[in-house]
């Protein structure tokens, strides 16, 4: 007979995703954020920050990333990285850059920042800026990248890739290797949230997918040793889902600008769950808590995951994912093509063959109004 | 790997790569190598590798330190650590 011992504790997260504000200056319509955004008003205090992030020290947490909205709109923000230097985590920062004057990265650089991701939206000024609906934020961006560069620290750059600029990847990794970047994320859009209601705007064809693929392809047996390039596809024309997140709460605690602690930035999306909020709850306590146990490894797994040779390799995809398209968060991904649900993947790529709608941006209140 | 790719010349100077971080983590019990957005747990090896690596000392100076250390002779020793030093490059780990 087997004595009920609670079971062992999960082994600890590996990186704190905090999105301090949803506030922006940008527009993106693939913002990664959720519909219904934050307002400042609910934004987590800076004593709140400062607890989660020495839990998350304690924790075991080895990397703390500060996201947005922009994060450099909250001005506590170098006492939160220094208070994560101090706690001994390697920092990171994911901003548009816009605002990135010489003043914070002073600043930033006097906290202790380790990294800066510099994200842009097209290589072609003139697009970047439409894309971002910020006329200027390219040059702003350029200049940002710059400063980033002269604090000697080390620089990522960040393209999203869509159906109006995936035919200049080669210039943007030009663009990379003549600011010697580290890295280079080619990230083609990820389609929750805004970007699923955009979908039809941006969704590239299967072409223009193959041909972003052979050029980062061919990027990276040059430039190898030289400069990372990371290079995310989108899920629609793909045959098996990628790990996202790897696996659910497995390796990241996402904390919303309001303190709620999901396991991804979209998991607000899915019905049905009360995710924890860190206003009254221990990120230790966040760790173990039921919405964090839910899909977490293998154990919830329906047919036709449950008996895969990938299940440990790609977790069964993405839960807000198949909540979005199939309508059941705890079904295989439909970006499976095991799935019997994929054939839905498939007709949406369609939509990337009819002519492009216009955008519609991402502001607050855009979609409540509307 | 080709044989090319993993040969490395011993008079080399491998450095950390630019924000990359050896830290011992207490909460594991393990040493872990921190980056821009990517973190490995390396194996015993690499990290007695990589505790060498520091700019200054030459591949075949860590091989040589590595050799007094578990008294093995260097230029196996050498041999061993060079497709490892491949793959710390390749991940942006460290640069030659």
């Amino acid at each position: 007979m087997t004595p009920p011992f609670p079971p062992p504790p999960f082994p600890p997260p590996m990186g704190l995703i905090m999105e301090v504000t949803h506030r922006c200056p940008l527009q993106c319509p693939y913002c990664s954020n959720p519909l219904a955004l934050d307002p400042v008003a609910s934004e987590l205090p800076t004593e709140i920050w400062l607890r989660v992030i020495d839990e998350a020290a304690a924790l075991g947490v080895l990397q703390a990333h500060f996201t947005g909205g922009e994060p450099l709109a909250r001005r506590d923000l170098p006492g939160l990285v220094n208070r994560a230097v101090k706690a001994g985590m390697y920092t990171n920062i994911i901003t548009s850059g816009v605002t990135l004057d010489d003043r914070a990265m002073a600043t930033l650089q006097d906290a202790g920042i380790d990294h800066i991701q510099l994200s842009f939206q097209d290589i072609d000024p003139r697009e970047n800026d439409r894309v971002g609906g910020y006329e200027g934020a390219f040059a702003k961006k350029r200049a940002a990248a710059d400063r980033i560069r002269g604090a000697g620290l080390p620089l990522t750059l960040n393209f999203v890739i869509q159906r109006h600029n995936a035919g200049r990847v080669a210039d943007m990794l030009d663009f990379a290797e003549d600011l010697q970047a580290e890295r280079v994320e080619i990230a083609h859009v990820q389609y929750y949230g805004w970007g699923l209601k955009n979908r039809a705007a941006l969704l590239p064809t299967r072409a223009q997918l193959e041909d972003t693929t052979d050029v980062v392809e061919a990027a990276r047996e040059r430039l190898r040793g030289k400069m990372v390039i990371d290079y995310v596809v989108p899920d629609y024309h793909a045959a098996r889902p990628k790990s996202c997140m790897g696996g659910w709460a497995q390796r990241f605690i996402n904390i919303s600008p309001a303190g709620k602690a999901l396991p991804c930035h979209a998991a607000e999306s899915l019905p049905g769950f009360t995710f924890p909020n860190v206003r009254d709850m221990s990120l230790a306590e966040v760790w173990e808590s039921e919405p964090f146990r839910r899909y977490r490894g293998t154990d919830w797994m329906p047919e036709p995951c449950r008996g895969c040779d990938r299940r440990e390799l790609d977790w069964g995809g993405c839960r807000c994912q198949a909540f979005a398209i199939v309508g059941e968060a705890g079904v295989t991904d439909p970006a499976c093509e095991l799935s019997p649900h994929h054939h839905l993947m498939g007709e949406a790529a369609e939509e990337s063959a009819a002519p492009a709608p216009p955008f519609i941006y991402r502001r607050m209140g855009a979609l409540v109004a509307g | 790997m080709s044989a090319s790719a993993s040969t490395i010349d011993p008079a080399a100077v491998p450095r950390l790569g630019t924000g990359m971080k050896l830290r011992f983590d207490q909460v594991r019990g393990a040493w872990v190598v921190l980056g821009p957005e990517r973190l490995f747990l390396p194996d015993e090896h690499a990290v007695e590798v990589l505790k060498l690596v520091d700019g200054t000392r030459s591949v075949a100076a860590i091989a040589a330190a590595l050799a007094e250390k578990f008294a093995a002779p260097a230029e196996v020793i050498e041999a061993d650590i060079g497709p490892m030093l491949r793959d710390l490059q390749t991940r942006g780990a460290i640069r030659l």
